[in-house]
């Protein structure tokens, strides 16, 4: 049952992975590769990895309706509704799949595998809970100050307005003046 | 808690939804017909009202099917389609007293996956029909869904942080004294908020709205539309039905069995869920969306912080 299910799950990303680049619509690509994904999320659900797999599948498609949008949005030609291609320097593309999917390949087959010492955990989600959380809560937490002020930082840098714009030179105006009416009593 | 139930039960779920939603789709028309009239009807047109939700879905099959010029079919397709099997994959980890179809070690993670799939469903079927009014809607509920997913995720988290665990048959357990919904009242009340929003239903019904001539939905017709529209009913039934064994306790409570309170309790909150649409007009996302960010998710987390504290301290 489980082979079975592994095999129909990989065939169903790979074909999902390839129609991405043979489609010629950017919504058809973009859930295309949705697909693909929720396949992989299923994949690590059968590793008994239940807890990444749901929140592969929770993340990928919250994130792909998203992009979907971007990229609808900001395609060159009107919306995104002509038809289009995700292949864009083909020769020097396939080079670089080729020498990646060789090298990965050959990590496969060279690696000494190490063979399993103890058992599966019997709760895999407490164990990555433990293992993220515990010793390395201090790079968790850094790690997530970093992302947090990555993410303020490139807002600030790609707003135009910024507070003297709504405050007032002086920035001593009762009200931002914002272009979109906010919903806190503005 | 949270036993297994055997194989029917699979079979029997989407039955059981589909019915509660037909009820709930009855009652919703039988207050639509009464507010329009600003009195109550008799008895026969009370009950001609309520089976009316039936009488559509049976038209809608066995209409002419409407099509749109260079749509993509297949996309406007699996977007309806998804709908109500996003809301029947989300409702297997429901509890109906102390028994749910799976009762998953991740089931709170899984409902909200799964209840994710509708972002992608709701876009799908406004992008398929290649119609402006239909797309509109399906990005208005993306915007909807940035707004109200970071408090709902909260919220629903700060639930399984009360109960030290994800699964919801535990989270069932630890509401046998107390009901989460006395200690963490923010929490709740944005879980209200946000299952309203994942139905676009009631005050955040946008995405479907009138001025866009229904949104997402507009221009689908035959059984894409009768999957869409009872998909967004079954939405609202699972979202609402979620908050009893997150918040209200599950199947506990005196003298009647589990089942029976849980019944009691999903039917209380859908009633206010379906009597809130007609209280509240519709909210502009642009506004929700400050609100959302700027006053309910702080809240969220300053409760999550508290059960927290409480949880440690116990």
């Amino acid at each position: 049952m489980d082979v079975a299910v592994f095999w129909v799950l990989a065939v169903l990303a790979v074909v999902g992975g390839v129609m991405v680049f043979r489609f010629d619509s950017m919504a058809r690509a973009t859930f295309s590769l949705l697909g693909s994904l929720l396949c992989v999320g299923g994949l690590v659900v059968l590793l008994g990895l239940d807890y990444l797999g749901i929140v592969i599948v929770l993340m990928m498609t919250i994130e792909m309706a998203i992009m979907a949008v971007f990229m609808v949005m900001y395609m060159m030609n009107p919306a995104g509704l002509m038809p289009m291609t995700m292949i864009h320097n083909k020769k020097g593309a396939a080079v670089v799949c080729g020498l990646v999917f060789a090298l990965l390949a050959a990590g496969i087959l060279l690696a000494p595998w190490p063979a399993r010492r103890g058992k599966a955990p019997a709760d895999p989600t407490m164990e990555l809970g433990m293992s993220l959380m515990g010793p390395q809560m201090l790079t968790m937490m850094t790690l997530g100050m970093a992302l947090f002020a990555t993410i303020v930082a490139t807002v600030v840098l790609a707003t135009r307005r910024g507070r003297y714009d709504r405050f007032g030179d002086d920035l001593r105006a009762r009200h931002a003046d914002d272009p979109v009416r906010g919903g806190v009593g503005r | 808690m949270g036993e297994r139930t055997s194989l029917w039960a699979v079979l029997v779920l989407p039955a059981l939804l589909v019915g509660v939603a037909l009820v709930t789709a009855g009652f919703d028309a039988v207050l639509a017909a009464g507010a329009r009239r600003g009195r109550p009807g008799s008895l026969r047109e009370t009950v001609a009202r309520a089976v009316e939700p039936g009488r559509q879905v049976l038209r809608h099959l066995v209409q002419q099917p409407r099509r749109t010029r260079a749509s993509d079919l297949p996309l406007a397709r699996i977007g309806a389609g998804l709908l109500p099997v996003a809301a029947v994959l989300a409702a297997v980890v429901l509890p109906l007293g102390f028994r749910s179809v799976s009762d998953l070690p991740e089931g709170i993670v899984w409902f909200n996956a799964m209840e994710a799939l509708a972002w992608a469903a709701v876009w799908l079927a406004g992008w398929g029909p290649n119609s402006t009014l239909s797309l509109i809607g399906g990005y208005r509920f993306l915007a909807q869904g940035l707004a109200y997913e970071l408090p709902h995720m909260l919220a629903i988290t700060t639930a399984a942080l009360g109960a030290e665990s994800l699964r919801v048959g535990e989270v069932v357990g630890a509401q046998a004294g107390l009901w989460f919904a006395v200690w963490m009242p923010v929490a709740f009340g944005i879980y209200l908020l946000s299952a309203m929003a994942m139905a676009f239903w009631g005050p955040f019904d946008q995405p479907a709205g009138r001025d866009v001539a229904g949104g997402a939905g507009a221009e689908l017709s035959g059984a894409d539309r009768v999957l869409f529209l009872g998909g967004r009913w079954l939405l609202l039934v699972v979202a609402a039905a979620f908050s009893v064994p997150l918040f209200l306790g599950g199947g506990h409570g005196p003298l009647l069995p589990g089942w029976a309170w849980t019944v009691l309790k999903t039917a209380a909150v859908l009633a206010f869920l379906v009597g809130v649409r007609r209280a509240i007009p519709t909210v502009r996302m642009e506004r929700y969306l400050e609100l959302a960010w700027v006053v309910l998710t702080p809240l969220a987390i300053v409760q999550a912080l508290v059960v927290a504290v409480v949880v440690l301290n116990r």
